[in-house]
């Protein structure tokens, strides 16, 4: 097995380009997990450890900010908690301190499980995400294009992720996740949402509820349509916003929980989310005031 | 003479200098949380050949035929065996050889070894075992154990039948008691397989000798039990076959059946080179048995008041296609059945079964613990029904000192059940939640609730556990103890074949050796098998047993050091003692250095040390003095639970427990708070999840032991009432707490959800649902 070592974003472009069979490995919590049990034989490991460049964030005019794919959970925490609640959120609840130094965002999605912690609160936020290859340059993919199925996502043989991007936090966020287990667990199911209160609208993210994570889009216009945004939350549509969550998942059955459970699990956190977030929104309306 | 590999064990000098009942530290203690302690799987030795197992895929299969061909053909192959090379024996098992040494013409299980390979890497050896062609004929796994039950004679996995063991306890005139019962209350309960999930995988080394044996170095529980197996299918004799606890990462009941033993002896008695081998987590899911899985069916009688008038009961315990310790699980959970309770008529029905589920055998509380669950869960029934709460409804029934189990047998020592109870009840409440803080509620930091739907709950549970091996098993210790000045220091040399297994012994032989002979510097040897039989460590026996065996060694001594003090010091006293390096005289005083009155003389003594014997269960009435001894644990649990989402967070667990005498507080402590969590993982997430007869989970990805998020802070009372019998009055406390945790936490989470909760471990979907 070869080890590439590339040491600039353009030496990874370059190196990828040339063996696009080389395994791109950032953290490696996915991809050592997965050489131990021989599930993939690589011909060749391409590091991005090197790549200075996948290791900063910066916040861009227009308000949004673009954090490189190689920024471990912990930064995340530490330092962008303010900017991206709900990924932060997300973040936190990643493996345990070990894994949430080495693990990254572009590794979740590169890996693309439909259990990722990072794309549910990704997709609720109106995430895009940024990939390049030498040939073709930057592609931008928004986050509800990117997955594909089990596993599966947009990127080319060629390509790598850069960075992603997400829109300035326009009102609460949270995210929420299911485990057997009080930590160190991957999700049975989860689910995040985004408030954008000035624009009457609220984003949502599902997670190991169907082969891809996904949004509840009946969920999402429901809620933009029969909630008074000057108002409290009405329970009732509280209570449907949950049940047009739990009707968005395909869920399975298998050793982490059975489809029911999943689907009945997505409609209490999303009607429990929702509340909070509403609460958050009517409190800041009213400091506002 | 053999070159020794790298990270063998040494001889180690037992840190502090406490004796029995100071909290001494261990002495892997800080190279085990540095990363400093060599495990078995660190074992390393120069050019030697890694070895590797192909495994079943099948639940049940014949094998038509096995190509090793392409194996051998692959560079860096030196062997590739099948049960042809079996040199000996072709079969071994703890209590009946009944495992093929790798599997003839059939397998029973998923994970059953076919053939094994060595290589100069062990990604070769991986390589080129995937290579072997073995021709399938896939068969109906047998998979339901009631049914085999039903039917033993056509559902046989194994040629004896499908029963392994079936032992009842019949007591009292039953027709009568339930004429006169008032209350009647019953219940089905079901326990998954718990896995003993140790940390260090099966791992070990063989080295071939000069002299046409072999030598060990294998984590195990039992030295010499793994001899007198692997001797024979290695087609050696016993003295050929030298064997040496290597660093062992947990045991639990999993390292009681062989693994790897005589896999890595046949590589490297055929290819004359060391041989190592080591599972990966995955391998090491079908490398050892589990907790056997239970289906139970409890019907008690009672008074009004609630005193238990009958019980009955069906256990069935599915102990997979080969004996392993199935026939003392089975017993244990006869004896056991009904835990600690006077009831005065009894019908048990207890089965060991075959099947092509996962092999199972001893795992941490052995038997108890499933019957345990059940018991437990018929006492809150019980006390539902009579309107009395459940520490009452204990009470009420509670053995003390002087009752009969079961099976007849007084209990002839302390056993304190109901001031337990009533010390366990007056320990003071955790305060509600504080919900500011995520990680105190139901789901932690992945942040289900922020509060709602959490509602608390309380519950108590009791486990009964013997102590020793039962039976009519000799199960006694060896040990040899010197005592000699090295660098002008008496210095005391303990030499057992006793595994430490991460219990403490090690710890606790230095401690008894410090007491009894009054010296500082203890050295302890390496297990081995160059010294007499320990017996297991298992069943909560070494403290008991080898413990036993140290104090023997230790009296010989030190009655050798006294006579040698007399000669020298030519009065006739008759009062003196070892303490503090020094002779003493109870009524002149200290008289001598111990190390002057060894002067370059070595005193050496060795002792076997046996407990007192035992009786099998009565085949029919399941009647007899079958215990060594017997220890009582109590929990209780407050949980608080997200009855919505059917998530659970254990917010404390109190324990009372009889220890008889506290030997090491810091160990004990240790050992209960670690019992409590097997437990803990029992009652709410540890299952290996079997769909046809094969593992859907093996991996710790999926098959969850608790985190110290999950594991809550524990408030114990530990009692010291001595058992006369018993070296320094001290009861078996490794198994105890493993048993009581799970009812507890159960009842708690019934107690704050009103759910029935028949089935551990509890998941989410039974709650919520
Ligand atoms: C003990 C443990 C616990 C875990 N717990 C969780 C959990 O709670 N939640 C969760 O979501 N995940 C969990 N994971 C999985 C893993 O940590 C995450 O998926 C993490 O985000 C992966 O990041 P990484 O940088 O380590 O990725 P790597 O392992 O380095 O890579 C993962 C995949 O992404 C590809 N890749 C990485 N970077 C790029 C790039 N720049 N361009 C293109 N492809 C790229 C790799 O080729 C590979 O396919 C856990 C893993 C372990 C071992």
């Amino acid at each position: 097995m070869d080890f590439l070592r590339p040491t600039s974003w353009e030496e990874a472009l370059a190196a990828k380009a040339e063996r696009p069979e080389a395994l791109p490995i950032q953290g490696g919590t996915d991809v050592m997990v997965e050489l131990n049990f021989g599930v993939h034989r690589p011909a060749a490991l391409l590091d991005l450890g090197p790549v200075r460049e996948l290791a900063t964030w910066e916040p861009l005019p227009d308000g949004s900010v673009r954090v490189g794919a190689g920024v471990p959970y912990a930064r995340l925490i530490a330092e962008l908690g303010d900017r991206m609640p709900g990924l932060a959120q997300a973040a936190r609840t990643v493996g345990s301190p070990q894994i949430r130094n080495r693990g990254t965002v572009g590794g979740n999605l590169g890996a693309a499980s439909p259990a990722g912690d990072a794309h549910p609160p990704l997709l609720a936020a109106g995430a895009a995400y940024e990939v390049e290859s030498a040939a073709q340059g930057v592609r931008s993919i928004p986050a509800t294009e990117f997955y594909l199925g089990v596993k599966r996502n947009a990127l080319r043989p060629d390509e790598l992720i850069r960075a992603f991007r997400l829109p300035p936090v326009a009102g609460p966020q949270y995210f929420s996740k299911i485990g057997t287990r009080n930590a160190m667990v991957i999700a049975v199911c989860s689910f995040s949402i985004a408030l954008f209160p000035s624009e009457r609208r609220v984003g949502t993210g599902l997670g190991s509820a169907a082969p891809t994570p996904l949004r509840a889009y009946a969920a999402e216009e429901f809620l933009a349509d029969a909630a008074d945004w000057d108002g409290d939350l009405d329970e009732a549509v509280a209570g449907r916003f949950g049940e047009l969550v739990g009707a968005a998942a395909s869920p399975i059955d298998d050793v982490r929980g059975t489809a029911e459970y999943r689907r009945h699990a997505l409609g209490v956190m999303a009607r429990r989310t929702l509340a909070w977030a509403w609460n958050d929104h009517r409190k800041g309306a009213l400091e506002c005031a | 003479m053999t070159t020794v590999p790298v990270s063998a064990a040494k001889d180690v000098v037992a840190p502090g200098r406490g004796g029995v009942g100071d909290s001494v530290l261990r002495p892997d203690g800080t190279l085990k949380v540095t990363g400093e302690f060599a495990y078995a799987s660190d074992l390393w030795i120069d050019g030697m050949l890694f070895g590797v197992t192909l495994r079943s895929p099948h639940a049940r299969a014949r094998i038509r035929s096995i190509d090793v061909g392409p194996a051998l053909a692959v560079p860096g192959v030196e062997a590739v065996l099948t049960h042809e090379d079996v040199p000996g024996r072709k079969v071994y098992g703890l209590e009946h050889a009944d495992q093929p040494v790798l599997a003839i013409g059939e397998v029973r299980h998923q994970g059953e070894p076919i053939a094994l390979v060595a290589a100069d890497h062990p990604e070769t050896a991986r390589h080129a075992a995937e290579q072997i062609r073995v021709g399938w004929e896939v068969l109906e796994p047998i998979t339901d154990a009631r049914a085999v039950i039903a039917d033993p004679d056509s559902l046989r996995v194994q040629d004896r039948g499908g029963i392994a063991r079936h032992q009842p306890v019949r007591v009292g005139d039953m027709v009568a008691a339930r004429a006169r019962a008032e209350v009647v209350v019953s219940g089905d309960f079901s326990v998954g397989i718990q896995d003993q999930a140790f940390l260090g995988p099966e791992s070990g080394l063989a080295v071939p000798g000069e002299d046409g044996g072999i030598d060990l170095f294998v984590a195990t529980q039992w030295l010499h039990n793994d001899l007198r197996q692997i001797a024979p299918c290695l087609g050696l004799p016993d003295e050929k076959v030298r064997m040496t606890l290597a660093g062992v990462g947990g045991a639990f009941g999993g390292r009681e059946d062989l693994s790897m033993q005589i896999h890595a002896g046949m590589l490297a008695l055929r290819t004359g080179r060391p041989v190592k081998i080591v599972y990966n987590r995955y391998e090491s899911f079908f490398g050892h048995v589990h907790r056997h899985p239970a289906l139970m069916r409890y019907e008690y009688g009672a008074t009004r008041d609630g005193r238990i008038l009958y019980a009955d009961a069906e256990i069935v315990l599915d102990g997979g296609a080969y004996t392993s310790s199935t026939l003392a699980v089975v017993a244990n959970a006869a004896s056991l059945g009904l835990g600690p309770y006077e009831i005065p008529n009894i019908e048990i029905d207890a089965y060991g079964v075959y099947t092509n589920n996962p092999p199972c055998g001893a795992m941490r509380g052995f038997g108890a613990v499933q019957a345990c669950f059940a018991y437990e869960s018929m006492m809150d029934r019980l006390g539902e029904a009579c309107g009395v709460g459940p520490v009452e409804i204990r009470r009420i029934n509670a053995v003390g000192q002087g009752s009969k189990l079961a099976t007849g047998q007084v209990i002839d020592s302390p056993a304190p059940l109901a001031d337990m109870l009533t010390r366990l009840e007056a320990m003071p409440l955790p305060a509600p939640p504080d919900t500011a803080d995520l990680r105190n509620l139901p789901g932690g930091v992945s942040q289900t609730t922020h509060g709602e739907g959490v509602a608390r709950g309380v519950g108590y549970g009791v486990g009964i556990k013997n102590i020793c091996f039962s039976e009519g098993f000799d199960d006694y210790s060896t040990a040899r103890v010197r005592l000699e000045v090295v660098g002008g220091e008496a210095t005391a040399v303990v030499h057992t074949a006793a595994a430490e297994v991460g219990q403490g012994l090690v710890t606790l032989q230095a401690q008894i050796a410090r007491t009894e002979l009054g010296v500082d510097r203890v050295v302890i040897q390496p297990a081995d098998n160059g010294v007499g039989d320990a017996g297991s460590s298992s069943a909560s026996r070494q403290s008991y047993m080898t413990g036993g065996a140290v104090k023997a060694a230790c009296e010989a001594v030190r009655a050798d050091v006294l006579a040698l003090a007399r000669e020298r010091l030519g009065g006739t006293y008759e009062d003196l003692s070892l303490i503090g390096g020094k002779v003493v005289s109870a009524s002149a005083g200290a008289l001598a250095e111990i190390a002057d009155v060894l002067g370059d003389r070595v005193v050496e003594q060795t002792r076997e040390y046996h407990h007192r014997p035992t009786v099998a269960m009565d085949p029919v009435t399941g009647q007899g003095d079958t215990h060594v001894q017997l220890a009582l644990c109590v929990h209780r649990a407050v949980v608080d639970v997200d009855v919505e989402l059917g998530l659970v967070k254990v917010v404390e667990l109190a324990a009372v427990q009889d220890v008889g005498k506290i030997m090491n507080r810091l160990s004990l402590e240790g050992q209960i708070h670690g019992g409590s969590a097997q437990g803990l993982g029992l009652a709410l997430m540890e299952e290996i999840v079997v769909q046809d007869g094969l593992v859907r989970n093996p991996s710790f990805t999926d098959y969850l032991i608790p985190t110290i998020l999950d594991m809550p802070p524990m408030r114990l009372d530990i009692l010291e009432s001595p058992d006369p019998a018993a070296p320094y009055g001290l009861r078996g406390a490794g198994e105890p707490p493993t048993l009581s945790s799970t009812p507890a936490i159960v009842a708690a989470v019934r107690d704050a959800t009103g759910r029935a909760l028949t089935r551990v471990p509890i998941r989410p979907e039974h709650i919520c649902r």
